[in-house]
């Protein structure tokens, strides 16, 4: 019983923070100079005074503000948002047709950070001198700083250049498409720089935050009992101290999913990775506005899933929290 | 041990090799970008040399698609860079602390409505909101300098609200509210200055912050169209990497630079205001 209130809870107020950034969305448009008529007319070249008048009464546009946003929620709500005109496509279909290969790249570049992150943060905390805490030290400073569009553009020129080991461009082999087994090994070969690329800036905070994480567990009693018990380091290290440091790397993790998803849409632009990203890149250079806001609709709700299944994970990970 | 905080810290600063080759290398970039462009007196808009020419010593830096000068424009593109990232950073500061310190201060029901807002801020892509802002009221670096302030101060938010909400109920808030003080007074001049230690840091890796976002911003052809910066020239000349590495690396070279600098720094500030750091290092 206590977990469906839960999780109704966690739902309303997901629906919550849906309807704030559709509210949101929407008064944006609205304050923007020019209003949709003009885009339109735009597009077909130009428009009379009362052609005008006409895409007014038949978008709606000449009702109260309050009419409006009802009709643009009922829209939305119904999975209507709106058409590219440059696509040629209902903008709903457009962005569900580029979610996978984004949810792929990221989820990659996460739990890549992740894995490479907690190890290199075990090291450094076991040695505290060791080269490893040296790199995570150079590394957590340098993966803030690096320009990610612009490290995407030096592993193409060192990895795909200098020694071609891995593809320019794409998410796969245009020329000659694969199916089965040697379309999934062509679409990893793919991935691994852009994946590389997104995962290098989260790396630098799992890994600090694995490391400290790591110090505070080694320090504590338990630790102390588990050696004392006679338990091998090896297993007092990874079967004690880790899952107690994870938690927070976790919680961050979870927390940084939007900030993650922004930095695929640069990643996306240099690899020319067809996803949410590079949709939102192609409708900038085409002012296309119902798109670019599809994206931004489309990755909120994104993060909002990502959020609840991190909550429910932790729920079930740690018993603690199903009490509170 | 009779040192004042100040001094204190300030020798632990200096003790930091780290921190201090980020003072200098900032200071380096900060009075490059100030009279670099003077004293090298070449215009980078001018055609100087054949277009995607490699660096040599007629041009250190080499030329772009159209045969401008690339140090020049590195030398230039910096001061918007750096202008919009301080400014950005400011206003994200400004804002995160108003709310951090009004939710930590007040709590309660405030509190609790204005982690909401914190919350759904941090639920919105940053990088696409602000692309949405500034396409829709046109690029400029007054917009750009906005829209990125307007998304990235949740966590100066989090951090003044835990600040406040740790402080105020000490003993000399105490002190102060029994002689009378208003609680203006109380939240600027009484709680502020003894938080003003995380906050001065997260300033500080806020301008880093600012400007890898602006630079994210122009390279996807959303800044000033009027500016240069670094990210629209690695912007304009991505199509041109692979046969003329240097249009690309020079610029976000220069940008990687500064911010590392400003993280440098931001993490000696840390550690030298952190107490419990002193002895140790």
């Amino acid at each position: 019983m206590s977990r469906l209130v839960w999780l109704g809870r966690r739902l309303v107020h997901a629906f919550g923070l849906m309807l704030a950034v559709l509210v949101l969305n929407f008064v944006l448009v609205h304050l923007a100079p020019g209003d949709p008529a003009d885009v339109i007319a735009g597009e077909m070249g130009g428009a009379s005074a009362q052609v005008m008048a006409e895409i007014r009464a038949a978008y709606g546009l000449d009702r109260s503000i309050g009419e409006q946003l009802v009709r643009y929620l009922g829209h939305v709500l119904s999975g209507d948002l709106g058409f590219s005109f440059y696509f040629n496509r209902p903008v709903t279909a457009l962005v569900f047709s580029r979610m996978g290969a984004t949810a792929l790249l990221v989820a990659s570049a996460i739990v890549a950070a992740l894995v490479l992150g907690t190890w290199l943060g075990v090291i450094a905390a076991r040695r505290p001198r060791g080269v490893a805490a040296q790199l995570v030290a150079v590394f957590s400073v340098a993966g803030f700083a690096a320009p990610v569009f612009w490290t995407g553009m030096m592993f193409l020129l060192l990895f795909a250049s200098y020694w071609p080991i891995f593809p320019v461009s794409g998410m796969e082999n245009a020329g000659t498409p694969r199916v089965g087994f040697a379309r999934v090994l062509d679409i990893a070969h793919h991935l691994v720089l852009p994946a590389m690329t997104l995962a290098l800036i989260y790396l630098a905070q799992y890994s600090r935050q694995a490391r400290t994480g790591m110090l505070t567990a080694l320090a504590a009693d338990y630790i102390r009992t588990a050696r004392a018990k006679g338990l091998g380091e090896t297993r007092v290290v990874y079967r004690h101290a880790l899952r107690n440091a994870l938690i927070p790397v976790i919680t961050i993790a979870g927390l940084q999913f939007g900030q993650v998803l922004a930095g695929a849409v640069l990643v996306e632009t240099v690899y020319s990775w067809p996803g949410l990203g590079r949709l939102a890149y192609e409708s900038i250079l085409r002012r296309d506005s119902p798109t670019l806001l599809g994206v931004l609709l489309g990755s909120s709700v994104m993060v909002i899933v990502a959020n609840l299944l991190t909550d429910a994970a932790y729920r079930l990970a740690d018993p603690r929290m199903r009490t509170q | 041990m009779s040192l004042s905080p100040t001094a204190r810290a300030a020798r632990a600063f200096g003790a930091n090799p780290a921190a201090l080759a980020g003072l200098v290398m900032l200071g380096a970039m900060v009075i490059a970008v100030g009279v670099g462009p003077w004293l090298y007196g070449v215009d980078p808009l001018e055609i100087v040399a054949p277009p995607l020419s490699a660096p040599d010593g007629e041009a250190p830096f080499g030329t772009d698609y159209l045969g401008r000068d690339i140090l020049a424009a590195v030398l230039l593109g910096g001061r918007a860079t750096m202008l919009v990232g301080v400014t950005a950073a400011f206003l994200s500061v400004v804002i995160g602390v108003t709310i951090g310190a009004t939710a930590g201060y007040l709590g309660g029901r405030v509190d609790a409505a204005l982690m909401r807002v914190t919350e759904f801020f941090q639920v919105l892509p940053a990088l696409l909101f602000a692309m949405v802002v500034v396409m829709l009221f046109r690029p400029s670096l007054v917009t750009v300098a906005l829209s990125i302030g307007v998304v990235s101060w949740t966590g100066t938010a989090r951090l003044a609200r835990a600040e406040f909400m740790r402080l105020k109920g000490l003993e000399f808030v105490e002190a102060a509210r029994a002689e009378g003080a208003t609680d203006l007074r109380i939240v600027f001049r009484v709680i502020l200055p003894n938080g003003m230690a995380p906050l001065i840091v997260s300033a500080t890796l806020a301008v880093g912050a600012a400007m890898l976002f602006e630079g994210g911003l122009s390279f996807l052809g959303l800044g000033d169209p009027n500016a240069i910066t670094w990210g629209r020239m690695i912007g304009q000349n991505r199509s041109y990497l692979l046969d003329a590495w240097w249009t690309v690396t020079f610029p976000g070279l220069a940008l990687f630079v500064t911010v590392l600098s400003v993280a440098l720094l931001g993490d000696g500030i840390n550690d030298a205001l952190d107490p419990r750091r002193g002895s140790s290092a």
